[in-house]
């Protein structure tokens, strides 16, 4: 609802465990830009004993925090969560609504749009608006290879799912912000499957081919005590340990380890070189990845002609910092999913 | 069981994404130098149905949306074990986004009518959105589960479900009809053997239009999509090739801006 050209501006606060996921923070920061040229920011909040929350929502740039305490939203149920979220759209109308591209708003947030029957975009990496102060969504297809603008001119709300990462959350600062608690109108009945169990996972031993992550470490690494720093990586990413052929040879890694025209042909979301010079015996069997990222202290090593990261440092001093960083980085993220 | 849907989309063959071509005038890819393959993640959704099928009978029935020309792309599901197929053809279906897409499989389903489940690949390789399992299960009525990783079932026919969420699982349990979209995790898809292919000769298609579904033609198609395409963008595939630059800290903190993006932690 546009009111007096006020736009309204929504944020799915995403939270698992009373955890709230940093790419909540990321919309409210994109959020409040939007709205910089007249516009409210609303978070919104479902879950159960959350209120707390709110206070760091407003100190990232909610003007506002709609609150929907209810026992049966402590656990993020698609049903229950659609059905609220679908009635508090159609009371408040809000012109834009905004959720993670996590686990949860991938699911939740299409449920939602087709219930209100509107546009929703999917993954954005990019939000602007136009001149007449339309959300232009800028979302990644045919496996990046196409990007395309999306609109949704006629309907309302504007919905986007945004990848995590993509947006920048502001640094928070005590602000005023209200907390609204809405009334939590749920069905006893029909809600759908029940949580039964939610578990970490502690990948260890991940088979090569299976891991999303692969980290592998090269003949540049130097000795089997700086190998563990290739092993503590790998496992704190969830991923697995992969090699180049001297490794093997040294016996710091498997055999099974080896990626490359002799070893494993491997295709994992996000694959890290360390210490690699990356001639084409091993640049076959890691190429498909998705993401790339190497690091070797020769600006010059072959590796890089297939990286989309490069970082041409001694990895010594980049990786125990970065097994910190993840580290801290976990503590933080707890329980949240 | 009675029976069990499988949405089942052609897509574009990664292997000649690099000859795709764009018409700037309607805004769309032209695609029909590209030849097509079934979603990869749909063979897994089609092995998902056969497994149900094999453990507790009934009949699956692959379900897609797409031009005529898919036919040959539905036989190779047909050869996987799948018993029938209802193929969605007519041009007002073109353009359509994800909710119009959903709609037009929704009344699909229910011509097709009595099904206990309908299973998805979790994401298609092209289009990308993930949005037609939430989607679809909306517009029937239904529950939904996505990232379904596991599948079992226990004695009064309830589906306990495993799915995958970041850094980790969740289970469920519900009772069908449900939807469910998989990943690659679940399972295998079969071997397909030559006698399947020579079966599948003989395996119904039927191709159904919109005098058919009788799908109010203002919610369907270009025209009855909320999305539009405002912008269009061919990227060629090359790596990006980014070097992080500045001491070892600030590079250590743009390396893990990197890593979170991927979104792997
Ligand atoms: C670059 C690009 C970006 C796009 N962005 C958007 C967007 O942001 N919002 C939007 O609404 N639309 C968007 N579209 C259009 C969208 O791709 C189409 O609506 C498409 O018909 C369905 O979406 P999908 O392929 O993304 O399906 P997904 O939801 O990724 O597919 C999941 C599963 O649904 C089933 N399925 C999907 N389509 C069919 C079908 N035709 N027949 C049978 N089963 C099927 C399959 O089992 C598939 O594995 C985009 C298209 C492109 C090319
Ligand atoms: C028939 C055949 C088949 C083969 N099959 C395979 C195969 O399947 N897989 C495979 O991997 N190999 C295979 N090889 C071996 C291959 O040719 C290479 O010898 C091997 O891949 C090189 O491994 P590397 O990159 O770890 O070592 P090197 O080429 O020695 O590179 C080490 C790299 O580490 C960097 N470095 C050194 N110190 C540091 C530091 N402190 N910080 C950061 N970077 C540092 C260096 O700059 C250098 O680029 C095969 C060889 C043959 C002949």
């Amino acid at each position: 609802m546009e009111k007096g050209g006020q736009m309204e501006i929504w944020v799915f606060a995403e939270q698992r465990g009373g955890e709230l996921h940093k790419v909540s923070l990321e919309l409210l920061g994109k959020a409040k830009e939007l709205a910089s040229k007249g516009g409210r920011v609303t978070a919104v909040l479902p879950g159960h004993d959350v209120k707390a929350i709110s206070r760091s929502l407003i100190n990232h740039g909610a003007d506002r925090v709609l609150l929907a305490d209810d026992p049966r939203l402590g656990i993020y149920r698609i049903i229950p969560y659609s059905l609220l979220l679908g009635g508090m759209i159609q009371d408040h109308r809000p012109d834009i609504f905004l959720m993670g591209a996590t686990a949860m708003g991938v699911e939740l947030a299409p449920r939602v749009a087709a219930k209100v029957k509107t546009g929703l975009s999917a993954h954005c990496i990019d939000l602007s608006l136009d001149s007449q102060g339309r959300l232009l969504q800028v979302v990644p297809g045919w496996g990046g290879g196409v990007v395309a603008t999306v609109s949704c001119p006629e309907h309302r709300p504007q919905m986007a799912t945004v990848m995590p990462g993509a947006m920048k959350a502001l640094p928070p600062k005590e602000r005023e912000g209200e907390i609204f608690e809405v009334a939590v109108e749920l069905p006893d009945e029909n809600l759908g499957p029940e949580v039964i169990e939610i578990t970490q996972e502690k990948p260890q031993g991940l088979p090569l081919e299976k891991a999303e992550v692969v980290v592998a470490g090269g003949w540049g690494i130097g000795s089997r005590e700086n190998w563990q720093l290739i092993q503590e990586l790998a496992s704190l990413l969830g991923g697995a340990v992969g090699a180049t052929r001297p490794p093997v040879d040294e016996g710091w890694a498997l055999e099974g380890q080896m990626i490359g025209q002799s070893g494993k042909t491997i295709r994992p979301r996000l694959y890290i070189g360390i210490g690699i010079s990356g001639v084409m015996h091993h640049v076959v069997g890691m190429e498909g990845s998705d993401h790339i990222i190497a690091i070797n202290s020769d600006p010059n090593a072959e590796i890089f002609e297939t990286a989309d990261v490069i970082v041409v440092e001694d990895f010594k001093k980049i990786i125990p910092p970065l097994i910190r960083e993840i580290k801290n980085r976990l503590k933080k993220q707890g329980s949240s999913d | 069981m009675k029976r069990i849907i499988v949405c089942v989309k052609p897509v574009p063959d990664p292997k000649h994404w690099g000859r795709v071509s764009m018409d700037p005038d309607t805004m769309t890819l032209r695609r029909e130098v590209i030849p097509s393959i079934v979603n990869p993640l749909d063979k897994h959704a089609i092995e998902a149905g056969l497994s149900v099928r094999d453990s507790f009978g009934g009949e699956v029935v692959l379900l897609s949306m797409a031009p005529p020309s898919a036919q040959p792309l539905l036989r190779e599901g047909l050869a996987m074990g799948a018993d029938r197929a209802v193929l969605l053809s007519d041009p007002v279906f073109a353009g359509s986004d994800t909710l119009a897409t959903s709609l037009i499989l929704a009344a699909g389903c229910r011509y097709i009518g009595d099904f206990d489940l309908i299973f998805l690949g979790n994401m298609s390789i092209d289009g990308s959105t993930a949005q037609v399992c939430s989607q679809l299960a909306e517009l029937l009525g239904l529950p939904n589960v996505m990232h379904v990783t596991g599948l079992s079932w226990t004695n009064e026919g309830k589906v306990i479900i495993t799915r995958k969420i970041e850094n980790g699982f969740s289970k469920l349990v519900g009772i069908p009809p449900l939807v469910l979209s998989v990943r690659k995790e679940l399972n295998k898809p079969r071997y397909v053997p030559f006698t399947g292919i020579l079966a599948a000769e003989s395996k119904e298609i039927r191709v159904l239009s919109n005098n058919d579904l009788k799908i109010d033609p203002s919610q369907i198609g270009l025209a009855g999509s909320p999305t539009k395409m405002a912008g269009l963008e061919i990227r060629r595939f090359e790596r990006k090739r980014e070097r992080l630059e500045g001491s070892p800290e600030e590079i250590v903190r743009k390396l893990m801006d990197k890593i979170y993006q991927i979104g792997v932690i």
